[in-house]
């Protein structure tokens, strides 16, 4: 053997003792965190930290930080239909398109208090799901994202055609709600809005995922048949995914309607659902915190590199596919089993 | 009789899988299934479990028909089954494997898992308690916390049996369980399908391969050839019978050239 061969196996075995102890450094967290009064600390802290945030910081960064929780629902709505049940999805745009619109048209060509559109919302998100999830129920994971994007294609044109949805426009003058007599008029209305909305929707997916329905999606999205064979309705299973992922999606999209009080058609493209899907992809499919993380990432990286220019996004391409080919996981870790 | 097959006929286009075929099972009793690779054996097994549409005949599974239902109805009837290529979910633990059998024998919902009210609680720890006592049943409940797909092939057999015993069935097909196994982890088998009768009170429906183990283990043997049922008897019965011998040997000889 030459020195160059001998020199890159010391290489080597020193990558897999790194790893081995990086992976031992995590399991020891993972471990602290099983602790439940150290585990329920960090949420406190972290929490108030949140909640204090707008007050210490500029409204860029608030903006920014109502973005990420605005991301972090819809992303987590996503998680459930991909990364709970397995169901590659490419139009999750559609579903906070229905929301926005359902809650903006009643507002704006109704008068309807937005609280009200709320329930409405999500009856329109439940009509959603079941419309993309029954005529789909065959279909396995390359045809179904087809699908799934032929609908977000779909939801986006009807609005750019319809006259109730203002057309190519959109809807323009949405007015803001008041909560217990304040106007929602200020950035920190929002960040607040969203950020209890990002904490009920981490709360309601960690609750799913440790729940009956949440094991059942683990079994569909591991292999049907066995699951079917195990007595596991599958139809009912997966449709229960596209309709709850729905739901989030809406009442994220009925909040966003009321922030930006202008949508339209290009507020839902294609390239929103593909940006929703790889931040869960990149933080991890099926993993709650990794999920957060993937949303705050794609949220957060193309602000901080502006000084890049216009080569950011090209960058975050780059990273993004060397990632996925090292850690096709995603970036979360996890303990050994 | 827990299961009554009648005139069951299932085609591929022009290939006929199952041919008429007829046959019942007694409550209580272990039979087993037998013919050459491609006779239809695993085709017979999926129209009774639902998950292949025979075109003629009828099932009757303790007095119902389970010709139109799907699957997981079946299966909440009261027939589990195994396959012949395991079809565990790899990538879950032991525990989570087990726990699917008894989806079908609980209820809790969205609002149930979201709010967490006792009886949710309850049931999950039921679900819990239901999947250890099964794992203990076929010996892998050391395994309980490791992934599927790290245990060795034998304890994955256990892992779908016991996955199957969750459901809590009152017939159980299993599809060629002694496949792939050495000769002490079939000798356990014999002793687990037994005890799975005798202690659990289960109808026991087997495919099998393995002539010493169909021999050891059932009280009545069912040959199936190109889809058609050529005998029925008792082990002693069916090896003496022309036939069989006829089907096995030729097909043999077939494969010598
Ligand atoms: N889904 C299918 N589509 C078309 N033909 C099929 C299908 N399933 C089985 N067959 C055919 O039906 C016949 C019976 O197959 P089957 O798997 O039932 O045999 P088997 O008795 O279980 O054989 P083995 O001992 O090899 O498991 C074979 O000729 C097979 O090719
Ligand atoms: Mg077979």
């Amino acid at each position: 053997m030459s020195d160059k061969q001998i020199n890159l196996q010391i290489a080597a075995t020193q990558v897999t003792a790194i790893q081995k102890k990086i992976q031992s450094v995590i399991d020891k967290l993972f471990d602290l965190l099983e602790n439940k009064k150290i585990r329920y600390s960090i949420y406190a802290v972290s929490m108030a930290a949140l909640f204090y945030l707008p007050q210490k910081t500029s409204m860029y960064v608030t903006e920014i930080m109502t973005n990420v929780w605005f991301h972090v629902v819809v992303c987590l709505g996503l998680n459930i239909i991909v990364g709970f049940a397995g169901l590659l999805s490419l139009g999750y745009a559609a579903f906070f398109a229905v929301g926005a619109y359902t809650s903006g048209i009643m507002i704006l060509r109704y008068g309807i208090s937005f609280w009200l559109t709320l329930p409405v919302s999500v009856l329109m998100a439940v009509i959603a799901g079941l419309a993309i999830g029954v005529p789909t129920l065959r279909l396995r994971s390359d045809y179904l994202a087809i699908v799934t994007l032929g609908f977000g294609e779909m939801v986006r044109l009807a609005a750019r055609n319809m006259a109730i949805t203002g057309r190519a426009t959109g809807l323009v003058g949405i007015d803001r709600p008041a909560f217990f007599g304040i106007t929602m008029n200020k950035i920190a209305h929002f960040y607040y809005a969203f950020l209890i909305m990002a904490v009920l929707a981490t709360i309601i997916s960690s609750r799913l995922q440790n729940s009956r329905l949440g094991r059942a999606w683990r079994y569909i999205r591991e292999d049907e048949d066995a699951a079917e064979a195990m007595g596991i309705n599958t139809v009912a299973v997966r449709l229960y995914a596209f309709i709850i992922g729905s739901v989030f999606g809406a009442i994220a999209g009925s909040f966003m309607a009321i922030k930006m009080t202008a949508i339209s058609p290009d507020s839902f493209t294609f390239t929103q659902s593909v940006m929703i899907l790889l931040a869960v992809v990149l933080g991890g499919m099926g993993k709650i915190p990794g999920v957060i993380l993937g949303a705050f990432i794609t949220v957060v990286f193309p602000e901080i590199s502006r000084g890049i220019g216009q080569y950011r996004m090209l960058i975050f391409g780059v990273v993004l596919m060397v990632l996925m080919i090292y850690r096709p996981q995603g970036l979360w870790p996890e303990r050994e089993l | 009789m827990i299961l009554g097959i009648k005139d069951l006929t299932l085609r591929f286009g022009g290939l006929t899988a199952v041919n008429h075929v007829s046959f019942t099972i007694e409550q209580g009793s272990i039979k087993s299934l037998i013919g050459p690779n491609g006779a239809g054996k695993t085709s017979l097994f999926n129209c009774i479990t639902g998950f292949y549409r025979a075109q003629e005949g009828e099932a009757l599974f303790r007095g119902d028909s389970v010709m139109r239902l799907k699957p997981h109805r079946i299966t909440e009837m009261g027939m589990a089954r195994t396959f012949q290529n395991l079809r565990l979910f790899k990538n879950l633990t032991v525990m989570e494997n087990v726990m699917s059998g008894m989806h079908c024998r609980t209820s809790a919902g969205l609002a149930g898992a979201v709010l967490r009210p006792p009886a949710q609680r309850a049931e999950e720890k039921r679900i819990r308690d239901v999947a250890e006592e099964c794992m203990d049943f076929v010996g892998i409940l050391d395994a309980k916390n490791r992934i599927a797909k790290n245990l060795s092939y034998g304890d994955q057999r256990r892992v779908e049996l016991a996955r199957a015993l969750a459901t809590k069935p009152q017939l159980l097909l299993l599809d060629e369980p002694g496949a792939g196994l050495n000769y002490d982890e079939k000798v356990q088998l014999i002793e687990l399908i037994r005890r799975i009768r005798d202690e659990k009170g289960i109808t026991v429906f087997l495919i099998e391969h393995d002539m010493g183990l169909v021999m050891e283990v059932s009280e009545k043997i069912f040959v199936l050839d190109y889809g058609t049922k050529i005998a029925e008897g008792t082990a002693r019965e069916v090896q003496n019978n022309p036939k069989v011998i006829e089907a096995y040997l030729g097909k043999e000889e077939e494969a010598a050239v």
